[in-house]
């Protein structure tokens, strides 16, 4: 393998792999590299990485230390992007850490303002990335973030690529939502330098972070992989790894079971009025920052039809596919973001962020909601006392009593949309209760994070409001 | 006092900034134009002839960084025609350019150059975020010090104050005296429309400022946020006059207050405070003013200081003598400088209630305090005892570095 490497002479590279078992924190994060750095998900593990290691450049002891942060992607309009965004999210960042920021510039007599320093350190963060389509950069890294699309051959093929080219035994931290981690690092022939690291989206913002590691997995990779994202003040939640892991293992069969009811409503009435009201009762009924249809477009629809492809072949007990989602995504509807942040199209019309119609497959058309809101709202009836919409629960400080009220309120109701409701919150705490079960997750608890700080979900799926 | 001189037709606009309901941040907002305008305009409104104006003098700190604008007498003009071809300045001082805008046009009317002046004091600070607002009011320092000073420079200096006062008189003790201040501050601000904190609904101040406890790591170690004025938009103006000059705007003594006595000191810019626990130049000027006045500090009925922050009303409060070294917190957790206190202080919230448009604040007190002597204060009037007819406003620029005290008292007619 090593006829093809690029770079240094081999007594170079045995030094390097004298180094591998003495390496720090620090001298592991020195050379790093970001694969699909352009993407949605690459772009925000590049900041984040690239920050991680402005800081650590900064520290006294790491002075005249060299730190790179390969951003390699396919896409160079891409790669111009990505850089526009870790100037503005870089600015943010050091306007939050002037403290910090002003004592470790304390030695540079030239910058004195706040500005000046918030400016040196947006130069300094940018100086560790290096923006290239080539993939060869990567044969030097100690570490490296995968974040290209969700496939798992293109996956293992990358990996394996890298990992024969690259003296230093790398370490690979895969952001994949659905691939079982195993099946990579065997494919690849990783044997144990590979885990399972899954943002959420989007990675500056959201704080939680699935860690899945394998039986293989070294136990200091895991230790740093621990240490990493607590340097990035994310939550932690491990996973085993079985595909889908606790994320998309409740989202797919929530979601599935949200299209289910839709199906099963539009028997008796149009089928733009059952996801209205289905996306309703997901929402408002269920205190939901979002309704089931509105989170599908916002994944994805086709995210969502792909991930559960990928989960499917590995679940013996039950069948995760949706023949609606085919058809969907067979007329085009499919969802997603535009890369200004705004929601694309889906199952649901977007204005301004908010939905203003229903995609009807007959017609293949967008239906107004407000030519049918009346009798979607005639089925649903008036709204149960004490309700409390998503924004507002989410503050409540005793949310314990707020819910155990709201649905039991609902539980005595006799509406169809009540029972609805509450049938949809029992689904969701058998699916938590199955990730145990199946030793997806280790504990309830765990399902429990994952959604209130992946999905923003006020409560735990997994709790006695419904039974 | 060589002359009589009289204040009247005070005027606020909004303090504007975080707090105020119809504060957006996000959207374009009025400039420093407008604010000197809607000023002017409502000064010029209450009086019957407001061509009698002889001349214009604008305070302002840093309209040259905060809203790239210079040369502000050039804008008198913009408020009326009329002012346009007549005498029109503006001063500096930091976050005292408002009183010494107030005590140029009296030196002015008292040289017998003019009989009206109209003073202003404007400052429009949201157009940069707070951090580097940081930057330009640091200017009011000494650069050369910039350095080694805190990236939030005022909060960092005023919290070296309160960490001198928590080790020599005791952590509780003096945040007990400034969650008070904060309390009061809030309290009174309520009662003022034009107030930034007049939406502020909290309830249990004192609860939800002791909650926040200071933290170094992220802002100052000694202060929070409760403990600081906020970053506003907003300018005040009143006109300065003879008793000639209120003859030819056509208005009443009983609208008018007096000005009985006034003083501005100056220390040294490039030298550190000589004591943290005492606002020394403070003490000096109100001592002076109060001399000038030929009163002493128990015949005054309100007081407007200079609270940037609540250390610095609690250490004012000592140097004015109202409480001694060491005491000024508790006198202040007594409720002594709450509005039906002994010494009603701030009563229109000062700068952690009212608002801290920097250059705006010395008009701005003494706009409050001819609103409390001429019973034009509205839900915020105090009761005032005809035994006790002055009022007194410090206003500081910098750290305690240069200070206008002016005394005030209710026209005798």
């Amino acid at each position: 393998m090593k006829k093809d490497l690029p770079f240094g002479e081999i007594s170079e590279i045995n030094n390097q792999k004298q180094n591998i078992k003495s390496m720090n924190y620090d001298e592991r994060l020195q050379h790093v590299s970001v694969l699909g750095a352009a993407g949605k998900m690459g772009s925000g593990i590049l900041l984040l990485t690239a920050v991680e290691m402005a800081d650590l450049s900064l520290k006294p002891e790491n002075k005249g230390k060299t730190f790179v942060l390969n951003a390699i992607d396919l896409s160079d309009e891409g790669l111009f992007g990505l850089i526009d965004y870790l100037r503005i999210q870089v600015l943010k960042i050091a306007e939050k850490k002037i403290v910090w920021l002003r004592q470790m510039y304390a030695d540079n007599a030239a910058l004195i303002e706040n500005s000046d320093i918030i400016g040196q350190y947006i130069i300094d963060t940018l100086r560790i990335v290096r923006p290239t389509t080539a993939m060869e950069v990567a044969y030097r890294s100690q570490l490296i973030f995968e974040a290209v699309s969700e496939n798992k051959d293109l996956k293992v093929k990358i990996l394996s690529q890298i990992d024969q080219n690259n003296p230093n035994k790398p370490w690979f931290f895969t952001n994949t939502s659905s691939v079982p981690i195993h099946i990579i690092e065997n494919e690849a022939k990783l044997d144990g330098r590979v885990l399972g690291f899954h943002f959420y989206n989007p990675p500056a913002v959201q704080r939680l972070v699935e860690l899945i590691v394998t039986e293989k997995t070294l136990a200091e990779t895991s230790q740093f992989a621990v240490d990493y994202a607590k340097a990035l003040k994310k939550v932690v939640v491990k996973s085993n790894d079985f595909a889908g892991f606790i994320g998309n293992g409740h989202f797919m069969r929530d979601a599935l079971y949200g299209i289910n009811k839709a199906l099963e409503l539009s028997a008796g009435r149009p089928f733009a009025e059952a996801v209205y009201i289905v996306n309703k009762i997901t929402q408002d009924y269920l205190v939901r920052p979002m309704g089931i249809f509105q989170l599908i477009d916002y994944v994805g629809a086709d995210v969502v039809q792909f991930i559960m492809k990928v989960m499917n072949p590995f679940l013996h007990d039950e069948n995760l596919h949706s023949p609606l989602l085919d058809r969907m995504l067979e007329m085009g509807v499919k969802g997603g973001q535009h890369s200004s942040g705004a929601q694309k199209d889906g199952f649901l019309k977007y204005e301004k962020g908010a939905p203003v119609a229903v995609f009807d497959p007959e017609t293949k058309s967008y239906i107004a909601i407000d030519s049918f809101k009346p009798n979607a709202e005639e089925w649903l009836g008036t709204m149960p006392a004490g309700f409390q919409p998503w924004r507002v629960a989410i503050k409540v400080a005793d949310k314990e009593s707020h819910f155990s009220a709201w649905f039991s309120g609902l539980k005595s109701l006799n509406s169809p949309a009540a029972k609805m409701a509450v049938e949809y919150g029992l689904n969701s705490d058998a699916i938590g209760r199955k990730l145990v079960a199946d030793g997806v997750a280790f504990n309830e608890n765990d399902v429990n994070t994952v959604m209130l700080t992946g999905f923003f979900h006020a409560y735990g799926p997994v709790n006695s409001f419904f039974a | 006092m060589r002359r009589k001189i009289y204040l009247v037709a005070g005027a606020n606009t909004i303090s504007m900034g975080t707090g105020r309901k119809e504060f957006n941040p996000k959207k374009e907002r009025p400039g420093l134009e407008n604010y000197i305008h809607e000023a002017g305009q409502a000064v010029l409104k209450q009086v019957p002839n407001p061509s009698a104006i002889d001349e214009t003098v604008i305070g302002n700190f840093m309209a040259a960084v905060f809203n790239k604008q210079g040369h502000l007498g050039g804008f008198a003009a913009t408020i009326d025609p009329d002012l346009e071809f007549k005498p029109s300045l503006s001063v500096e001082g930091a976050c005292a350019s408002g009183g010494l805008a107030i005590i140029s046009g009296i030196r002015s009317v008292m040289a017998e150059t003019a009989d009206v002046v109209l003073a202003l004091g404007v400052e429009v600070q949201n157009t940069v975020k707070a951090i580097y607002g940081a930057d330009f009011l640091a200017y009011a320092g000494w650069f050369q010090n910039r350095k080694k000073s805190h990236a939030y420079f005022f909060p960092g200096q005023f919290s070296d104050r309160a960490g001198a006062y928590y080790e020599k008189y005791g952590f509780d003790n003096a945040r007990k005296g400034m969650g008070r201040w904060f309390r009061n501050a809030i309290e009174n601000a309520r009662l003022d429309p034009t107030a930034q904190e007049h939406h502020n609904t909290a309830t249990d101040l004192e609860g939800l400022y002791h909650k926040m406890t200071p933290n170094g790591k992220n802002f100052v170690d000694h202060l929070n946020f409760f403990d600081c004025s906020k970053v506003s938009d907003g300018a005040s103006g009143i006109l300065i006059a003879s008793e000639e000059g209120l003859k030819k705007l056509g208005v009443p003594c009983k609208d008018a207050v007096e000005i009985v006595g006034f003083a501005q000191l100056t220390r040294n810019i490039t030298s550190d405070p000589p004591n943290p626990l005492d606002l020394t130049t403070i003490r000096k000027t109100a001592a002076k003013a109060l001399e000038n006045a030929g009163i002493s500090i128990e015949q005054l009925g309100t007081i407007e200081t200079h609270d940037c922050f609540s250390i610095a009303g609690i250490l004012a409060v000592e140097a004015l003598g109202l409480a001694a070294p060491g005491e000024g917190a508790a006198y202040v957790a007594a409720g002594k400088t709450a509005r039906d206190g002994a010494m009603p202080m701030n009563t229109t919230g000062g700068l952690i209630g009212w608002g801290h448009p920097t250059g705006a604040t010395g008009v701005h007190q003494a706009v409050t305090i001819w609103q409390q002597l001429t019973g034009n204060a509205g839900a915020a009037q105090i009761k005032l005892s005809p035994a006790k007819p002055y009022g007194l406003s410090i206003n500081m620029g910098g750290d305690d570095v240069t200070v206008v005290a002016i005394v005030y008292k209710m026209c005798d007619e």
